[in-house]
């Protein structure tokens, strides 16, 4: 399909437009920057919701609850379920479309399950750019659920205007959860199969260390992505702006605690949205973004359209030798490039 | 130093102790110089010593591969702890039960059929009903399309079961009848049928297979999440030990869990396990264990490793005795006695050269009823192309008459007792389920294990570990991965029409038609308060069907009080 | 690696239909085609044809793998087809396998059904057949 197209079909909000675009994203096929670019004055409308949590938390069946309930309230959705791709095949089984199987068949959802693919720091730019094309699809809500194991999931889990951090009663010690550093991205906190054994200690566990980290642990928090970091839970001084994060309990099989939960998140967005942080950590996302586009096509252009990588090939005698280092090497390049010339 | 006595029975005594040690002494050298001899022997290399289990065996057991005191606890036959069988005499006082599962098309259909099997010496009836129903779909619900009557037989209603048993006098014969999901709804069917032929249902004799906890597992007709579903089992128990005293409530399977591709030892200790967590949720309601513990019935699939087989059922009886009476406290011996159906292996029949399923059936039927097995159903050669035809069904139920009446089999209890190899595999296989369970236990029992996934990953790993093997040749399967044969002629199978279809939805606007819907709404009505204020829901349930409530009105009804069970994801 | 010169992974749809529960070659081949590089979309059991070409058309799939015992090939698997057909995707190749007689596998090839295959196949075939028609078939 072609570009031009494909974005006629997209304004159009037409699902199989939709899922090629996120395709051709996914795949840096050509034509996706200009998709991207002819949708960016369209984006914005999406809210953005993230749903992480340890393996076992019940994340997906509390995202069909969700659903469930936006739905009801008029609102369409759409749903990227971030699962891990196996590093030793390149291949990835997903399957969190069978905890959504009510919502499957209603035209107001779309749901896309998405493999890492092992991409190296480029999986959070990724997502974020499927999730371009859904609120350029026409989506009022995008739900973004993935594991919060690792680092790039978290990253992932970080794109979100609001990020729900789910917790259950016997995933492992839920103080060690808590220690594992994945409290900091949480906007709110769900404490899901609430009705069993141990809940309410892990809600305890949870404020207790909430407190800690709002009294003073988190003034000494490190700011995330240079100056105007986008994680803003703290103004630039260090002092919290507001928001504290709520501790909910949902059941999410009986969906107990799912209509809290969609409020919650609706007053997070009216915070975000009256302090003007909404516009803030977009202006910082959207910075970050045109970094990373960069980097990534500066990277495609040196080693694919210069003869840089070349260049490294003819002197590997000499280095592999001693007789010049990797540093020079990379040092005489890099002074070529900036020379004009493509060597 | 005291001069006994002369005492000659007891110098006898001791001379022939000191004998047997000196013999025994002997036979652990040469032993000893047998396994040096046979380490060193040539063996084949192109296959695998290991069954289907992947259990690595010996060449040969001795005496010394049992464990001390292992014969004096086996016991003998009709007594605890059953090891060698549930009646003194096994098969001299009766057969097992030859019960062929069938099911196909109508009501009207199926009714035929059994007519067939009953007047060919079987002697129980086996529903096989068709997947809507086992989901708990009327035949004309949107669901049902293109699956009506296909694999089993079509039952919407009582008006279906009454025809299903036409001319069939119900406090005559025993039906199993296997159904999980809706297992309530039909055994409510099934009693209203038998109240509107005149039997008093006192007399109702059959099995439900009511095991909701190996679909969860392996089989997967499921409607309702788990606790909802125990409880409804646990209606199930109560209300039929007050009522249809006779009738077993259960039928806790390993059949699915095997078939799924687990090993003889899961399936002992998977099964083994759900059958004790049925116990502990009737004891959690109040019953006492011995109202309902000696209607519980257990159902094994009977694989292709012979001898493993006969062990795995041999174990589960010793297990199931054991620990009803001294972890449950039951009191009375019918408690202990653990009883089964069995079924040969469908997952071992292949579509290739399909006659040699008739061999594989006739052995495992053989290590069945070595096994001690009350009722038996023996696989049709066609079962893994289609539905069997009358020709095929036959010759199933003759493998099981030539193994009853000329092989001399059943007239003698547990004949392997005592084999080294036997004995010594059974003492193997209580070891691997003591093991299982208390792998269970660290997940937090039967019910949490299910809801993570645990068990089905265990059965999905055993399932991919056999194709592997299967796929390398290092299991041999006749006709499928060696000794191929390129053209085969084909088999003629059993084809089921749209017709089936067709004709239940006509009977089911019938149906809703002729009814009165007015007391089908109040019904339906009780049945859901009764529902959710966690009263038993077998009396209204009872009340709907009389009412000609239709399965899928009765399943909808619950589920909107219990919800609907969602499969964990996993590999 | 640059991400313009990865090579797109094969998409599959792996998918249950019918009522029956009998998910074992189903499971199997889902984990065989995730070992062969793909990915797999398991869609679980009891899929109805609309489930089935709504989530094909949404994660964008290449192949649509099926698994039927039931005996309900002949209305399956068309169904499928005509909606993917219908949703503006005739591209998308709809495969799969269960006890389906060599007729019925004939008359079904016929209304656009890709190699089916019967029980007993070694996963490898059905790589080896999805590997082959994708380097054959697909457009980019």
């Amino acid at each position: 399909m072609l570009p031009d197209a494909m974005i006629a079909d997209l304004r159009a909000r037409k699902t199989p437009a939709i899922a090629r675009a996120i395709s051709m994203v996914e795949n840096g096929r050509p034509g996706f920057e200009e998709i991207l670019s002819a949708i960016h004055p369209t984006l914005g409308r999406a809210r953005r919701i993230g749903i992480t949590g340890p393996p076992g938390a019940g994340k997906s069946t509390l995202t069909e609850r969700l659903v469930q309930l936006l739905r009801a309230r008029g609102l369409t959705v759409a749903v990227v379920a971030v699962d891990p791709t196996s590093p030793f095949t390149g291949g990835a089984l997903l399957g969190d479309r069978i905890r959504m199987e009510s919502v499957a068949l209603d035209p107001g959802v779309f749901i896309r399950s998405m493999a890492t693919r092992g991409s190296l720091g480029g999986l959070a730019t990724t997502t974020r750019e499927v999730c371009d094309v859904l609120d350029g699809g026409g989506f009022d809500r995008v739900i973004i659920e993935t594991v919060g194991v690792g680092q790039s999931e978290l990253d992932v889990a970080r794109t979100a205007d609001t990020t729900v951090l789910v917790l259950v009663p016997e995933s492992g010690d839920g103080i060690q959860t808590l220690k594992s550093g994945i409290m900091e991205i949480g906007d709110l906190f769900v404490v899901n199969k609430a009705d069993r054994p141990g809940a309410d200690r892990l809600r305890q566990e949870i404020e207790v260390t909430l407190g800690i980290r709002a009294g003073n642990a988190f003034r000494h928090m490190p700011a995330h992505h240079g100056p105007t970091t986008g994680r803003t839970k703290a103004a630039a001084d260090g002092a919290p702006v507001g928001w504290k994060p709520p501790v909910l309990a949902t059941v999410a099989s009986s969906g107990q605690g799912v209509a809290e939960l969609a409020d919650a998140i609706d007053r997070h967005d009216q915070h975000l949205t009256g302090t003007g942080e909404l516009a803030l950590r977009r202006r910082q996302r959207l910075y970050e973004r045109t970094r990373e586009v960069v980097e990534r096509d500066t990277r495609q252009w040196v080693w694919h359209e210069t003869r840089a990588d070349a260049a490294i090939q003819e002197r590997m005698d000499d280095v592999a030798a001693g007789r010049v280092s990797p540093y020079e090497v990379a040092a005489e390049i890099l002074e070529e490039l900036k020379q004009g010339s493509r060597l | 130093m005291t001069i006994a006595k002369p005492d000659p029975a007891g110098q006898e005594l001791r001379r022939r102790l000191a004998d047997q040690e000196r013999a025994l002494a002997a036979l652990q050298d040469e032993v000893r110089a047998w396994r040096a001899a046979a380490a060193g022997l040539p063996v084949r290399a192109d296959v695998s010593f290991a069954g289907v289990s992947g259990r690595e065996v010996e060449p040969a057991y001795t005496p010394f591969d049992l464990s001390d005191g292992s014969q004096a606890a086996a016991g003998l036959p009709g007594a605890y702890p059953y090891l060698r069988g549930i009646h003194p005499t096994m098969y001299r006082g009766r057969l097992w039960t030859m019960r062929q599962f069938a099911g196909f098309g109508t009501a009207r259909d199926t009714n035929e059929r059994y007519k067939f099997l009953l007047a060919r010496g079987q002697t129980g009836l086996s529903v096989a009903f068709d997947f809507p129903t086992l989901m708990g779909y009327d035949s004309d619900h949107p669901r049902s399309e293109g699956e009506v009557g296909k694999c089993g037989v079509a039952i919407s209603s009582l008006a279906d079961m009454q025809e299903l048993f036409d001319g069939i006098p119900l406090d005559q014969v025993s039906t199993s009848m296997t159904i999980n999901g809706p297992a309530a709804m039909l055994f409510c069917f099934y009693v209203a049928a038998a109240e509107r032929q005149g039997v008093d249902i006192a007399k109702l004799q059959g099995t439900i297979q009511n095991d909701m906890l190996k679909e969860y597992m392996a089989q997967h007709a499921w409607i309702f999440p788990v606790e909802p579903a125990l409880k409804v089992i646990v209606d199930l128990f109560e209300w039929a030990s007050a009522h249809t005293p006779k009738w077993n409530t259960i039928s806790i399977s390993g059949y699915h869990i095997r078939e799924a591709g687990a090993t003889a030892a899961q399936e002992l200790a998977f099964t083994l396990a759900n059958g004790f967590c049925y116990v502990e949720h009737g004891v959690a309601r109040g019953l006492d264990v011995d109202s309902f513990a000696p209607r519980l019935s257990f159902f094994w699939d009977v694989h292709n490793d012979f001898f493993e087989e006969i062990a795995k059922m041999r174990a589960a009886r010793r297990i199931w005795a054991r620990t009803m009476r001294d972890k449950y406290g039951a009191k009375n011996p019918r408690s202990w006695q653990m009883r089964f159906h069995c079924q040969t292996a469908g997952v071992s029949l292949t579509a290739q050269q399909p006659h040699n399923n008739i061999v594989r059936v006739a052995y495992q039927a053989l290590a069945a009823v070595l096994g001690g097995t009350q009722s038996l159903h023996t696989n049709a050669l066609d079962e893994t192309l289609a539905l069997p035809t009358e020709e095929s069904v036959r010759i199933a139920l003759r493998t099981q008459q030539i193994l009853a009446y000329e092989t001399g089999v059943p007239n003698v209890a547990d004949p392997l007792g005592g084999s080294y190899y036997v004995e010594s595999l059974t003492e193997g296989l209580e070891r691997e389920a003591a093991g299982l369970f208390a792998e269970i236990e660290a997940q937090g029992g039967v019910v949490a294990a299910i809801e993570t996934g645990w068990f089905q990953r265990q059965i999905a790993d055993s399932a991919s570990r056999f194709q592997r093997e299967v796929e390398q040749h290092r299991q041999v399967i006749v006709g499928l991965n060696e000794f191929i044969e390129d053209d085969e002629p084909p088999v003629e199978i059993l084809k089921v029409g749209e017709n089936a279809e067709r004709e239940q939805r006509a009977s089911m606007a019938a149906l809703r038609s002729a009814r009165d819907g007015v007391a089908v709404d109040a019904a339906l009505e009780r049945l859901r308060a009764a529902a959710a204020e966690g009263r038993n829901v077998v009396p209204p349930m009872l009340e709907a069907t009389r009412a000609m409530a239709t399965l899928y009105e009765i399943r909808h009804v619950l589920e909107t009080v219990y919800g609907t069970y969602r499969e964990p994801v996993f590999f | 690696m640059s991400r313009k010169t990865a090579i797109r992974p094969i998409r599959v749809l792996v998918a249950k239909p019918g009522l029956d529960g009998h998910d074992r070659g189903a499971k199997v081949v889902a984990a065989a085609l995730r070992d062969a590089g793909m990915e797999v979309i398991y869609t679980g059991l009891h899929q109805t044809p609309e489930m089935i070409a709504t989530a094909a058309v949404q994660e964008d799939v290449d192949v649509v793998g099926l698994s039927i015992l039931s005996g309900a090939h002949m209305t399956l698997f068309p169904r499928v087809r005509k909606l993917l057909d219908e949703s503006g995707r005739p591209d998308i190749l709809v495969t799969g396998g269960g006890i389906i007689p060599t007729e019925d596998m004939d008359e079904l090839a016929r209304q656009g059904i890709g190699k089916l295959f019967g029980p007993g196949t070694p996963t490898g075939d059905l790589i080896a057949y999805i590997q082959e028609w994708a380097v054959e078939k697909r457009q980019d």
